[in-house]
């Protein structure tokens, strides 16, 4: 059995700056992580590995510097990881990422002729771009069923249980037969750290395989911009609004003022 | 796609160094310069350059769908054991707002299985037709079943623009319709417009990198447009006298079709919390200082018969419950009145409460963003301010008591 990880490169701060005097965003010296959910993810396929001694492979799609957290996640116990990396993939919306990402999935199930005893992990949603796109589309891409949202994972022979959130007040309980792509929140686990034996297997034995279009046989089309429908129209800093009334005096004059500007509108 | 620079034309202005939040343009030898590693092509330049020296480079050579066949707005809605969810009536406003600018029908789509009562009454929202599509199965939610009519029902009608909520159902099976058709979609926008200059086009706009920037995104040259909208930005609209178009599809769907299970439904016990339906919110953020602090917050909170919220912090230092966090990573609310109590007002946290009707904000920095949103703002010591509004509210109803006797 096979599981496959997708991982993204974030950056770890939770909010990206701007420069007020050149109106620019501060990119440099951010330093980058793996995207939280995705650790999620990666501890989920650890712990079926353990239990049943699948093979697992983590990927990620960004620029040469990604490989960092494929390093950190063979560093955790992730038997192969690939980065697929080219400038041909840069500007991608989550339309021309899942296809790249499907790209790297379809190539290795070929080369280890493994059809149907998969399964895809992602987390939930990036903390970046938020959009929680990706793993939807990609479990499109690869045709096959797909649950989001999972806080519990079981696995027994070719299908797993595993538990969705969709209402906020009821767990859904899944079931579905391998191949199956699954999002994960953040409460389905504790993600490990890397032991120190792990940290040198990953930098001193262990390869991060690089892929570019060519290597995965991309259609140009389909990648980076050129393969995206969406269209960033324009960024701004959100307009800084209007004065408000400020009230001031002694606290309890401060306190009337208000209750008698709520009266006016009609609020109390 | 790239960007070209006219050297020729380029008077060196610089006018594009100052449009790119990148960084990603220079002054070279008195002219504009690309710094390719630092652009990301988003053609925010060729918009500021007024001589017309920067262009951007689109020519797809794919065959391009003929945009004009598509028509039409339509809203997916979402109901919760057949209760049709209240942000699908916000979503029938904003639409049919972008109908109306566009000059089309606004049309809702409905799959469930007990949802006959509700047709009509959709209508007086702005509906002009509602598709509903009815079986026991869809009682629950599949995404299988979602995915499958919901793109047939695109590819049969063709409409240009498709708004979905951004809850987790609407955030699970679009998505993968976006993927199926080939077509953009824009997650969890908080604004929508027509740009009626170029050619009708949805203009999207979300919070982006974490938050406190807003992008704005198109879908050029694919159909239909398509977002995930989060619930709360819109206002629910006033009732109006109409009767929408009905059509109810009989869905001849097998549970042994479909290739996920639902075993089970857990009900969990917690009360649910509804921010998003308060009329009065009262939250704290990180200058409430401790859990014990929030007390004073549940003080006026409880005197006007409000719910209590909390920041991303507050939740985050363990002073409130996750359920009741307000913000881009919390719930998004439209109350009447929003009073936020030492929250300094990061974006992140602006945009979940800028639909509110009345925005009180108290804090002791003045120059905390929070009161750029505000309507009433007050710079002081919160542990002073909240409690004596809290008497003065007290001390109103007492006084309302003895002059009904």
């Amino acid at each position: 059995m096979k599981i496959f990880v997708c991982i993204k490169q974030v950056p770890a701060i939770s909010e990206v700056k701007i420069d007020r005097k050149t109106g620019t965003l501060v990119r440099e010296g951010v330093p980058g992580m793996i995207n939280p959910m995705d650790k999620n993810a990666l501890e989920l396929a650890l712990s079926i590995k353990e239990n049943t001694g699948a093979d697992v492979i983590a990927l990620s799609m960004g620029p040469p510097q990604a490989e960092e957290i494929l390093r950190e996640s063979l560093a955790m116990g992730i038997d192969k990881a690939y980065l697929l990396t080219d400038r041909a993939f840069g500007g991608a919306d989550t339309l021309a990422t899942s296809y790249t990402l499907s790209l790297a999935i379809k190539k290795i199930l070929k080369e280890t002729e493994e059809s149907k005893n998969y399964l895809v992990v992602c987390g939930a949603q990036a903390i970046d771009g938020d959009t929680a796109q990706v793993g939807p589309e990609l479990a499109e891409e690869l045709n096959i069923p797909q649950i989001t949202n999972v806080r519990y994972v079981e696995l027994s022979e070719n299908k797993i249980i595993a538990e969705s959130i969709f209402q906020s007040d009821e767990i859904a309980v899944i079931e579905c037969k391998l191949p199956v792509l699954i999002t994960v929140l953040k409460e389905l686990n504790v993600p490990r750290f890397p032991t120190i034996s792990g940290i040198v297997d990953a930098f001193d034995y262990k390869e991060v395989v690089h892929w570019n279009a060519k290597d995965l046989d991309a259609d140009i089309q389909k990648i980076g911009l050129e393969g995206s429908r969406t269209q960033v129209y324009k960024i701004f800093i959100p307009p800084q609004k209007n004065e408000y009334i400020k009230l001031s005096g002694t606290i309890e004059d401060v306190a009337k003022d208000l209750c008698q500007k709520l009266k006016e509108d009609k609020i109390l | 796609m790239s960007i070209k620079i006219d050297r020729e034309n380029c008077t060196g202005c610089g006018s594009c160094i100052n449009s790119c939040l990148y960084g990603g343009i220079t002054l070279f030898d008195g002219k504009a310069k690309l710094i390719p590693e630092k652009c990301i092509l988003c053609g925010a330049c060729v918009e500021a350059c007024p001589v017309g020296a920067i262009i951007i480079k689109d020519e797809k050579k794919e065959k391009k769908i003929d945009i004009s066949q598509y028509k039409g707005v339509w809203i997916i809605g979402e109901h919760y054991n057949n209760k049709i969810k209240n942000y699908v009536y916000q979503l029938l406003g904003k639409g049919r707002e972008l109908a109306d600018k566009l000059k089309v029908e606004l049309t809702i789509i409905l799959l469930g299985s007990e949802l006959d009562e509700n047709l009509e009454e959709l209508g007086m929202y702005g509906a002009d037709r509602v598709i509903y599509v009815k079986s026991p199965l869809l009682r629950n939610y599949y995404s299988e079943i979602y995915v499958n009519v919901i793109t047939d029902l695109i590819i049969e009608y063709k409409p240009e623009i498709v708004l979905v909520g951004a809850t987790p159902i609407g955030r699970d099976f679009a998505p993968r319709i976006s993927k199926r058709l080939q077509t953009g979609l824009t997650a969890d926008c908080t604004g929508l417009d027509i740009d009626q200059e170029t050619r009708n086009l949805l203009l999207q706009t979300r919070p982006t990198f974490g938050g406190n920037i807003m992008a704005t995104i198109r879908t050029p040259n694919s159909r239909p447009q398509m977002s995930t909208i989060r619930p709360g930005m819109f206002k629910v609209p006033k009732k109006m006298d109409k009767k929408p178009k009905i059509k109810i599809i009989e869905g001849k769907f097998k549970e042994s079709d479909i290739s996920t299970n639902i075993v089970k439904i857990i009900k969990r016990g917690k009360k649910r919390i509804n921010l998003e339906e308060a009329q009065i919110v009262v939250a704290g953020g990180r200058g409430i200082g401790s859990k014990e602090n929030f007390k004073i917050i549940k003080d006026l909170a409880k005197e006007l018969n409000a719910e209590v919220a909390g920041s991303r912090v507050a939740v985050e230092l363990g002073w409130i419950d996750p359920e009741r966090q307000v913000g881009q990573t919390g719930k998004t609310i439209s109350p009447r009145l929003y009073i936020a109590c030492g929250i300094s007002g990061a974006i992140q946290h602006k945009v979940g409460i800028l639909c509110s009707d009345i925005i009180v904000a108290i804090n002791k920095d003045p120059n905390a963003p929070i009161f750029e949103i505000a309507h009433y703002g007050i710079v002081g010591d919160l542990h002073k301010v909240v409690p004596a509004i809290t008497r003065e509210i007290r001390r109103l109803k007492e006084e309302e008591k003895v002059r009904k006797y």
